[in-house]
């Protein structure tokens, strides 16, 4: 299809004062074959009435605008519908790079070139609209649960909570107090189950399905199909979005070996505890006999191997709280708080501070050595590196271990989801267990779109967390049904309509898309075809990386276009002061800092022409083929950390570039060129100052191996 | 987004009002957003980004701030419900929930949005002034830019220091008439059904403790100084050395607490120093690979999957962690070197440590700790907003809450989010 284009050529910002405008104007009405071609000295100011006029007489239908970076004006330079194309010849030519130079005139005009080509290949998007199910589903009805349940209710939307056992409520409903929540943060505070719970079911649009399990969770955002299983019935319930509030477990008690439980009857665990504070008599459990002296660990497992490699978030404050359970119910008795560090932040200081105020409560840090019985009766502690010193023995007729909360996730028994996903049945998780992908900046985010974690399964938290937590993924749910109905995308490429699209004709079953998405988005279909589900995706392109058939494009996002772009750069031939480097920078993070390099005035080498991918996952390795079969000497792939902590917004993108260059290496191998032509580059957002010597080793590299000897061919 | 620097009138009751647009208000703003709500956020300084926007990096992943702001900012730019007013704050809020009456005061940028941010202005200008941003340890001109990769990206002019009318040079050196000496402070209303107080936090004042040495050895430094310092865009270009002559650290001090959980100062503990000290460390070993790190510490604060960082960072025998409280910081004039004067808990016995950098961990101060807008909201002691009972229909959110990390902050605003939408919609419908 051939659109008219209209090419807008701004002089603004010493873009006038570095390069010829007339050169691109000629380029754009000549070599591009632009209708439209016009000139100004801002074209962000009053001038952008120009394209807004070209635009609604219909003589231009995408516009071309080179001036600065897109990361900048987005609101001027949108005009509904129409597609618009920012050519960066601000700071990424003019602020980078030598003015009045033939050179710098040619990453210009290089630029230009490629935005005419993606303007020329891209496809308005038609979004899609198919999925409108505006129900919210809550599965478990703890603290967390009942809160997002509660709040999506309140806020207009039907909810249906799922809850195993026979009452909702969950571990709050089995707790006797909670630590203190507000200033001065002194008194232990009761716990309203009762009043949630009955604000909850006060809601109309509430459906609660007690003693019920979800035994399959198929679909997608906008249009999730959940069988729930209750009394042997199964029931079909479509939802929108999922909030997943599944909650905690007890970690395995082999963990508190060493520590005696199971061994003697008089250690408990804070759980165990708690119900006998509930019910009014905490006793020594071998007996039935009063407490006189006790111990509260705070099992807070850092540098135990013994536990998990993290601690709880809450050990501590239970430990205060359970510590003043016993002096309540027996005012003369002594109880020992042996700690590791007290985790008492934020003002749960003055809570700390007012357990410690209390004579009967006797606070040592220390490491258990040893737990041993004496008698029928009596545990014997013997605990080390005391702020006594050496090691001390106490004996007491009751010790109390903290809980280790681990994410109800971990006991894959439980099976919450039950996803009929391709990629397996329960959300992926952190090395912690949780499910969790973008932790610190978007704790909601899952690697499955539209299901969201919240309480004790995403993170150990205390009851008014969970509940603040369960509000929150209570709107995220809300807003995965918004953007789904209008069939865009959520985080991180919001509003997006694009969406692969696979020309099954030419696919040949290998199943790489289904297998590398990182959000499950793709199912096995006929013939073992991948089968989108639209609104699990995030449009990150990975699939389209993945494809050794190329069968998978967006409509304003291709191998196609890439290509196109690629070969729309000019190629010196044979002059090895003017190698041409291919950068493909990742637009999150990489493409910033290049942006970055350019308002710091950073000059970097002239032989660098960069395009923005979506991630580096998307870059299919027929791309680096083409251009170094094109001519260039070099290609660079710019974008984020990959690894445990990585950085990358698609989670895997960089990860799987990674294993993708093997494939890169064997095609370089084959045409016998180097490998070190091909090279990938981390480039944290952060890092403008690092780039001109990242791009300039590679222009050394070049200069050492000799310029690319299929140019020309 | 609309960088509002025009009047609007489109503000409704189904609107939600951010007070403060640092991660909180941010993160608040966008999710509010796309759910469907307009929102305005309305920050005191130039730019967006808050106190994050200052970090080098966070804890645990080690990974930039801006990582996660360039995402909420293209969330931003893409969004026409995000109303954005800097160099603003709120004077007053009145009504009930649903029904909000806000009056705003927006103070004058005197650039206005023909601003394309070409950095000629700059050039011109004659008047320097400290930078703020990197907290006095450099200086911009009067008319500046608040750091390289600030949102939105206009420039402003600081008139405790700019001649305005009598010097005008960047005036004459702007080609797009952007820059306008005569504006002036305006008053505006807005109607809104919720409110989000989401006012954060700013650093305590380490000069107020006699004994560290702040103040007083130019190479005791806070722990927000620290992130500059390390930051490639901070005041040295990202190299972590001594503040007094731009030596290499060979050995750094942490000192913890230092205000925090002492009722002379601040009784609570700020909650995320310790983190911040122990990824500190990883900054000047990075810096320097013979360096020593010593960290003196109350309790080493690192709840839940953070003792997982904290354990990683220990493992390098070059950072000790030591439990003792520092007793006072001196001088050695003659070696140059500061002293750390200390009491290991565990020994009972005085410990000192020679060292060219000391960094003070200090805590965070609730910024409605001075100046209130006009409104019924409930604090605590220690400035910190109370839950809504008390002042229904406005929500806080992340350290206007309580101090707290920025994961927790980002959870909390959302959170703040859904209640602030739940009210719109219960009292509107």
């Amino acid at each position: 299809m051939n659109k008219n284009i209209g090419v807008y050529v701004c002089s603004g910002c010493g873009i006038g004062e570095c390069l010829d405008a007339q050169q691109l104007v000629a380029l754009g009405s000549d070599e591009g074959g632009a209708a439209v071609v016009r000139t100004s000295p801002a074209f962000c100011l009053e001038d952008v009435q120009l394209i807004r006029d070209d635009l609604d007489s219909g003589s231009v239908d995408s516009a071309v605008i080179a001036a600065c970076s897109h990361r900048v004006n987005a609101d001027v330079f949108s005009f509904g519908k129409a597609f618009v194309e920012r050519v960066n010849i601000r700071e990424q030519v003019a602020w980078s790079h030598p003015p009045n130079d033939p050179e710098t005139q040619e990453i210009a005009n290089d630029y230009l070139r490629m935005g005419i080509v993606r303007a020329q290949k891209a496809v308005a998007p038609t979004p899609y609209t198919e999925a409108h199910e505006r129900t919210v589903l809550v599965v478990g009805g703890g603290s967390a649960g009942v809160a997002a349940a509660t709040d999506a209710a309140r806020a207009g939307y039907d909810v249906v909570l799922v809850e195993k056992s026979a009452g909702l409520g969950g571990y709050a409903a089995r707790l006797y107090r909670q630590f203190p929540k507000r200033s001065p943060y002194r008194a232990l505070a009761p716990i309203d189950v009762e009043g949630s719970i009955e604000q909850l079911q006060s809601l109309p649009n509430v459906r609660t399905l007690l003693e019920a399990e979800v035994v399959e969770t198929s679909g997608q955002p906008g249009r999730f199909t959940v069988t729930v299983r209750r009394n042997g019935a199964d029931e079909l319930i479509t939802a929108g979005a999922i909030v997943m509030a599944t909650g905690w477990v007890p970690a395995d008690t082999d963990t508190f070996d060493a520590y005696g439980r199971g061994r003697y009857a008089n250690v408990v665990s804070s759980m165990e505890l708690e119900a006998m504070a509930a019910r009014g008599s905490i006793v020594r459990p071998s007996d039935g006999s009063p407490v006189a002296r006790a111990a509260v660990v705070v099992c807070d497992g850092q540098g135990d191997d013994r536990h998990r490699p993290y601690g709880g978030n809450v050990a501590s404050l239970v430990a205060l709280k359970q510590a003043l359970y016993i002096r309540e119910q027996y005012p003369d008795s002594i109880v020992y708080v042996l700690y590791g560090d007290m985790q008492t932040p934020g003002p749960y200081e003055y809570f700390y501070k007012r357990v410690q105020e209390d004579e009967g409560v006797l606070f040592s840090r220390g490491d258990i050595r040893s737990v041993t019985g004496n008698g029928d009766h009596d545990v014997v502690l013997e605990v080390e590196s005391t702020v006594v010193g050496g090691p001390v023995r106490l004996s007491v007729d009751l010790l109390v271990l903290s809980e280790d909360m681990v994410p109800a996730t971990a006991d894959a028994a439980s099976g919450a989801l039950s996803l009929s996903y391709l990629q397996g049945k329960e959300l992926p998780t952190t090395k912690f267990g949780f499910a969790d992908s973008h932790f610190i900046c978007f704790p909601y985010e899952t690697r499955r779109t539209g299901i969201y974690s919240a309480g004790s399964v995403r993170q150990s938290m205390d009851l008014s967390a969970s509940a603040q937590d369960g509000s929150a993924a209570a709107l995220k749910a809300i807003q995965c049904i918004e953007q789904a109905s209008a069939g865009a995308a959520v985080h991180p490429r919001v509003g997006d309509l694009s969406f692969p699209d696979v020309f099954l004709q030419k696919c040949t079953s290998c199943g790489r898309c289904m297998q590398e998405c990182p959000f499950g988005a793709l199912e096995t279909g006929e013939k073992g075809r991948p089968v989108l589900d639209t609104n699990r995706c995030r449009r990150c392109g990975i699939c389209m990386g993945a494809c050794p058939v190329q069968v998978i494009s967006f409509a304003d996002y291709s191998v196609d276009m890439l290509a196109g772009m690629i070969k729309a750069v000019e190629m010196p031939e044979d002059d090895e002061d003017r190698p041409r480097i291919l950068v493909l920078a990742c637009e999150n993070d990489a493409y910033p800092a290049l942006d970055m390099a350019g308002i710091g005035r950073l000059q970097y080498a002239q032989s660098a022409r960069v395009i923005p991918v979506r991630c580096l996952g998307s870059v299919n390795s027929i791309l680096i083929a083409d251009a170094v079969s094109r001519g260039f000497d070099a290609v660079m792939l710019m974008g984020c950390k990959a690894g445990e902590d990585y950085q990358c917004h698609y989670i895997r993108g960089s990860e799987l570039l990674e294993t993708r260059m093997q494939n890169v290496k064997e095609t370089l191998d084959r045409l016998a060129l180097e490998s070190e032509r091909v090279t990938v580059a981390e480039v944290a957002i952060s890092e403008s100052d690092k780039i001109p010597a990242m791009i300039d080793d590679v222009v050394q590299t070049v200069k050492q191996i000799g310029l690319n000897p299929m140019k020309g061919f | 987004m609309h960088e509002e620097i025009k009047e609007t009138g489109s503000s409704t009751h189904r609107s939600i009002l951010i007070v403060g647009g640092g991660i909180a208000g941010i993160t608040a703003a966008v999710e509010a957003a796309e759910s469907g709500y307009e929102v305005f956020i309305v920050e005191k300084e130039a730019s967006l980004g808050g106190r994050v926007a200052q970090l080098s990096k966070y804890f645990p992943k080690l990974c930039p701030p801006y990582c996660g702001l360039e995402i909420n900012f293209q969330r931003m730019r893409g969004n026409r419900r995000i109303h954005v007013y800097t160099l603003a704050e709120v004077e007053s809020i009145s009504g009930v929930p649903g029904d909000f009456d806000v009056t705003i005061k927006q103070n004058p940028r005197y650039v206005n949005d023909r601003c394309t941010g070409c950095n000629k202005c700059v050039e011109v200008c004659p008047v320097d002034r400290p930078n703020t941003f990197n907290f006095g340890m450099d200086t911009t001109k009067a008319i500046y830019l608040s750091h390289a990769m600030a949102f939105p990206r206009k420039y402003a002019i600081d008139d405790s220091v700019c001649q305005l009318a009598d010097c005008g040079k960047c005036v004459d050196a702007c080609p797009y008439g952007a820059i306008d000496l005569s504006m002036e402070t305006r008053t505006f209303p807005l109607k809104v059904g919720a409110v989000i107080m989401a006012t954060g936090w700013k650093p305590f004042d380490a000069a107020r403790i006699d004994n560290l040495g702040f103040g007083r050895y130019s190479d005791v430094i806070t722990n927000v100084m620290m992130e500059r310092l390390a930051a490639p865009d901070g005041p040295t270009g990202g190299k972590v050395v001594r503040m007094s002559d731009g030596q290499p650290v060979n050995t750094a001090v942490f000192v913890q607490c230092a205000g925090q959980r002492d009722t002379n100062y601040l009784g609570y503990c700020s909650g995320i120093c310790c983190l911040g000290s122990l990824k500190q460390a990883t900054y000047v070993r990075e810096a320097n690979k013979n360096a020593k790190v010593f960290i003196f510490y109350i309790d080493l604060r690192a709840p839940g999957t953070y003792g997982f960082f904290s354990k990683q960072v220990l493992d390098d025998p070059n950072i000790t962690a030591v439990k003792g409280k520092v007793a006072k910081v001196v001088e050695d004039p003659g070696a140059g070197k500061l002293v750390v004067e200390a009491e290991h808990i565990l020994s009972a016995e005085k410990v000192s440590v020679e060292a060219d950098l000391v960094v003070l961990a200090t805590g965070m101060v609730a910024s409605m700790s001075d100046g209130r807008p006009s409104a019924t909201i409930g604090y605590d002691a220690d400035a910190f907003l109370l839950p809504d009972e008390s002042s229904p229909g406005i929500f806080p959110a992340g350290c206007a809450r309580g101090p707290v990390d920025v994961a927790t902050a980002t959870q909390d605003a959302t959170a703040a989010a859904m209640k602030a939408m739940q009210t719109i919609h219960q009292a509107r419908g």
